[in-house]
């Protein structure tokens, strides 16, 4: 399997999210923001961190390098494309995904783990997960997910919704919500789910030695998916 | 503008030193030669004051590749892999300007490391606050963290460790210590010593702007009412663009065309360029026309004043231009040849044609003014006798709650969970144990990194305070299972030129290089903050100790949480009931007098090499050094983060209750082991003569006394992590 990573101005989770790719099979290439042409690919990843120094807005500016018209074509083709956290900012600003990420309910940086609900396993990142809950890491100021009701409707109808803050046992309540996420959001698909966004860090979860290991829980079943 | 003797001392410089500076340039300076005076001989960049004492600290050793005198230290840790690291102080801006001051000590710190060719891998802190009734801390403390997060943050360096401590003597002056480790390749390793004649001076990363001008003179200064003037000499950070520089430098530097590197720090482009020519013994010819600049109309004297963020100075190999600035050019930075190295020795600074500066490099730098200030000496204080019915009517559990939610103990997660503390991976011990720890990225190996302070015990008495610093630090290293390689030293304090605030100097200095020596933990980089007073009222002496260790095989890592119920609970080291300067003495008691506990190395050497050997036979389930609150209060805290409960039974020798529990005596660790590891366990400690007592068995969910006191572990836990997110609501 092969997949692109790319790199723009201020990205910092690149180096992460590369040794994990390769750590579960994948052949993975760095990209950098300038280049026209994306690889050959079966997965796409925005890394997390700040790109353009989040200024203007998180991921604006990155939604406007030159290498996002081709991975807008390649999503807009069914290409598979993943936006972690900053990647996730990124996604929302093309409009690949719905919605928008709003500054931290308590106007702070986070970073910790939490639990996610998987809402929906007709797809290809979450199919075959036998797992209800995973634990993430989340690291970020901008995760408050945001849409109109309107959007959330269609979202909710689509069941574009893939992840949920939640509880060890599942349980969805404002409680678990760290971010003030609209119904503990933390991650959405496109209508086609081909395009997954999401705040939390799996490629921070792949070792018993780190903070957990359901990152690789995550990652094997991917690469499976996509075999 | 004429320069006179005003001028001079509007500079901060002294009458007599202007009149050396005359001396020496045999004539009257111009106003930009003043201002580069100003920025050499001022005591941030000169060390006048202290330069005397650092030299009496031990800086050697097996494992020591770079010494102070560099931007950062260097010490093995094998296979030709080198930690790069240093702490600094950012206390004055801070204090003017939370977010930004502590957001450009963090960016400052990195850049040191990464001059030297190591790409940061761990950021650590030591923040300290006066006290919490004081109506500016909640703000200084919102502001500082805010501000270490942001840069940190964003440059995606992970904050693994850090300290932070509250004291009324902080009031008016904060402390915002930064440290960085990096890492390198040993024979990548970047220095600051300019060599050869005509060689192109590059100047990389941001533009020049009129911020910081005079920022290091104003950290040589103490502070009055007016301080809110000096806003405007506070630096403002953009870690994006350090994010690029780093990038940029890091690939620059896998080739081979630097000869020479420095950041721009402390009084800009003036130390940087000074520094390099000095060390490479040559000139430096720079014009300034060339330097690209962010507002119009810059004068030379500003702009060699600027403390600009984000910006390096580069010798560069002749022909390597082209190449270097293409890979600027990629990362959107800007990239000037301003100058050359010349055989002159001299700094010689061209504006519109002109020759604006003429200086001597030896002149700012050998002769800089160096200082044998008095000092006075302070005596050890006599021991307190704690009296019987002082203690009587105290519990136990109430004491040990209070210790718990005291601000200097509580939980700090409100502060770390605001750092991104697992960027880059690698990350195997949080903040919120005795020491963070990192991997060495695909290896084998990991870094831990702890700071530690002890202001209390530094003000009691400063030569054990010292000695006791380095020792905790050796302790948090040895407490996650880390052999202690090298420290580096932040050493706050008031003004050098009040007796009693330099004697706490030098007799602290004294006590970590007689510790540090001891040891075997060598000082290889540092930082001297002086002036940390507001009129005449200085802090407490506040000497801050990053320690460094290396952890051969991270699997064997340690960490303080219980792991199993019916492991059995060992006290190693003596307890010998010392109250005074305690915890428990300041607060429960309100006993402020007395000596710090007694530092005795060779226990803490053998104690601490002792507990490694039982760690590297993988006898040891968790660890945890005791410090402050005493032999309780790290039970407790260890209680705590395993969810474990523990059954104490308190040895049957001589001292009370409460001594033993609350007494801060050095050289202790408790740990975990197996119930059937003991006779293995006792017989190491016994063979290499250590003293331990056997404190009891853990359980599933209580902490039992002597079996007649229960508190339950949720009571504790609420105690010690509300204080500090309370305090912040509200």
């Amino acid at each position: 399997m092969k997949s692109s990573v790319i790199t723009f101005p201020g990205s910092n989770c690149d180096r992460d999210i590369d040794v994990a790719l390769k750590k579960f099979g994948f052949k993975n290439k760095m990209v950098w923001h300038a280049d026209a042409e994306l690889p050959k690919s079966d997965l796409v990843v925005l890394p997390g961190g700040f790109s353009y120094g989040d200024y203007l807005r998180c991921g604006s500016m990155a939604s406007k390098s030159k290498i996002m018209q081709s991975v807008i074509n390649f999503a807009n083709s069914g290409g598979m494309v993943m936006g972690i956290c900053n990647g996730f900012q990124i996604l929302v600003e093309t409009g690949l995904v719905p919605g928008v990420l709003l500054r931290n309910k308590y106007l702070e940086f986070i970073c910790k783990n939490v639990f996610v609900k998987i809402n929906d396993k007709k797809n290809k990142y979450f199919k075959n997960v036998d797992n209800e809950v995973l634990e993430f890491h989340i690291a970020h100021n901008e995760g408050n997910y945001f849409c109109t009701n309107d959007q959330l409707k269609e979202i909710e109808d689509n069941n574009q919704i893939a992840i949920n803050y939640c509880n060890e046992n599942g349980k969805i309540e404002d409680q678990f919500n760290p971010n003030g996420s609209i119904k503990n959001i933390a991650g959405i698909f496109n209508k086609e789910k081909n395009v997954l966004g999401m705040m939390p860090h799996p490629e921070r979860m792949i070792d018993t030695s780190l903070s957990g290991e359901d990152g690789s829980l995550f990652f094997k079943n991917l690469i499976n998916n996509l075999k | 503008m004429i320069v006179n003797e005003q001028i001079a001392i509007d500079h901060g410089l002294k009458k007599d030193e202007y009149a050396k500076i005359c001396k020496l340039l045999k004539r009257t300076p111009n106003i930009t030669e003043l201002g580069i005076f100003s920025a050499m001989w001022n005591e941030h960049c000169s060390y006048k004051s202290s330069r005397l004492h650092l030299k009496k600290l031990p800086t050697k050793g097996k494992k020591v590749i770079q010494g102070p005198g560099e931007n950062a230290g260097v010490i093995d840790i094998e296979d030709n892999d080198a930690i790069v690291f240093k702490i600094e102080s950012h206390n004055h801006p801070s204090f003017i300007e939370p977010y930004q001051g502590a957001a450009t000590g963090v960016g400052g710190i990195m850049r040191d490391v990464f001059t030297m060719g190591a790409r940061p891998i761990a950021n650590l802190n030591s923040i300290h606050f006066g006290s919490p009734q004081n109506k500016k801390t909640k703000n200084l403390l919102r502001g500082v963290v805010h501000g270490i997060g942001g840069y940190g943050n964003c440059m995606g360096v992970p904050t693994i460790a850090g300290q932070t401590s509250f004291d009324s003597s902080y009031n008016g002056n904060i402390l915002v210590n930064a440290m960085t480790l990096g890492l390198v390749k040993k024979n990548k390793i970047f220095y600051s010593k300019a060599a050869g004649l005509n060689k192109p001076v590059i100047y990389v990363g941001s533009k020049t702007g009129r911020d910081g001008i005079h920022g290091a003179s104003m950290a040589s200064a103490s502070f009055d009412e007016k301080i809110e003037e000096k806003k405007p000499t506070v630096q403002v950070g953009d870690p994006f663009t350090e994010k690029l520089l780093l990038e940029a430098c890091l690939e620059l530097m896998a080739g081979d065309s630097i000869i020479a590197i420095q950041d721009m720090g402390a009084a800009g482009l003036t130390s940087s360029s000074i520094e390099m020519a000095s060390k490479g013994n040559l000139g430096i010819e720079i014009n300034l026309n060339k330097v690209p600049c962010r507002e119009s109309k810059m004068t030379p004297y500003e702009i060699m004043l600027s403390e600009s963020q984000e910006r390096m100075l580069i010798v560069l190999e002749n022909g390597k231009e082209e190449q270097a600035k293409k890979i600027f050019d990629k990362w959107n930075l800007d990239f000037a040849v301003i100058g050359k190295t010349t055989k002159s020795k001299k700094i010689e600074l061209y504006f519109d044609e002109e020759k604006v500066a003429d200086i001597p490099v030896n002149t700012l730098v050998e002769n800089s003014p160096m200082y044998d200030r008095k000092w006075k000496k302070t005596k050890l204080p006599k021991k307190n006798k704690i009296k019987k019915e002082d203690i009587k009517h105290l519990k136990i559990i109430d004491s040990l709650k209070k210790i718990l939610a005291n601000p200097n103990v509580c939980s700090k997660e409100w502060i770390w969970q605001q750092y991104d503390h697992t960027v880059m991976g690698d990350t195997i011990q949080k903040p919120g144990g005795d020491a963070g720890v990192v991997r060495v990225h695909g290896t084998d190996k990991a870094v831990a990194a702890s700071v530690d302070s002890s202001a209390v015990y530094c003000w009691a008495h400063p030569l054990t305070g010292g000695k006791q610093v380095v020792c905790e630090s050796f302790r948090n290293l040895i407490s996650v299972g880390a052999k202690p390689i090298a420290i580096t030293n932040c050493l706050n304090f008031g003004s050098p030129e009040n007796e009693e605030n330099m004697g706490e100097f030098v007799e602290c200095v004294e006590g970590i290089g007689e510790a540090s020596e001891y040891l075997k933990f060598p000082v290889v980089s540092g930082n001297v903050s002086f002036y940390n007073q507001t009129k005449d009222e200085g802090i407490k002496p506040t000497p801050a100790i990053g320690g460094v260790g290396l952890i051969k095989n991270f699997k064997k890592m340690i960490t303080m949480e219980f792991k199993e119920v019916d492991s059995l609970v060992l006290v190693i080291g003596k307890t010998e009931g010392h109250i005074d300067q305690s915890l428990f003495a300041r607060n429960i008691l309100d006993e402020k007098n007395g000596p710090p506990p007694e530092v005795n190395l060779f226990n803490e050497k053998n104690n601490g090499e002792t507990l490694l050997k039982l760690i590297d036979n993988n006898l040891i389930k968790s660890a945890h050094d005791v410090s402050l609150g005493g032999l309780i209060t790290a039970v407790a805290k260890m209680c705590i983060k395993g969810k474990k409960g523990i059954n104490i039974k308190k040895p049957k020798y001589l001292i009370n209750e409460i001594e033993y529990l609350f007494a801060e005596d050095q050289g202790r660790y408790i740990v975990e082991i197996n119930k059937k590891d003991f006779k293995k366990v006792a017989d190491i400690l016994n063979k290499n003569a250590v003293h331990f007592d056997e404190l009891g068995t853990i359980t599933e969910k209580n902490i039992y006394i002597n079996s007649k006191t229960k508190v339950t572990i949720d009571e504790l836990s609420t105690s010690n992590k509300s204080w500090l997110t309370n305090y912040m609501s509200k």
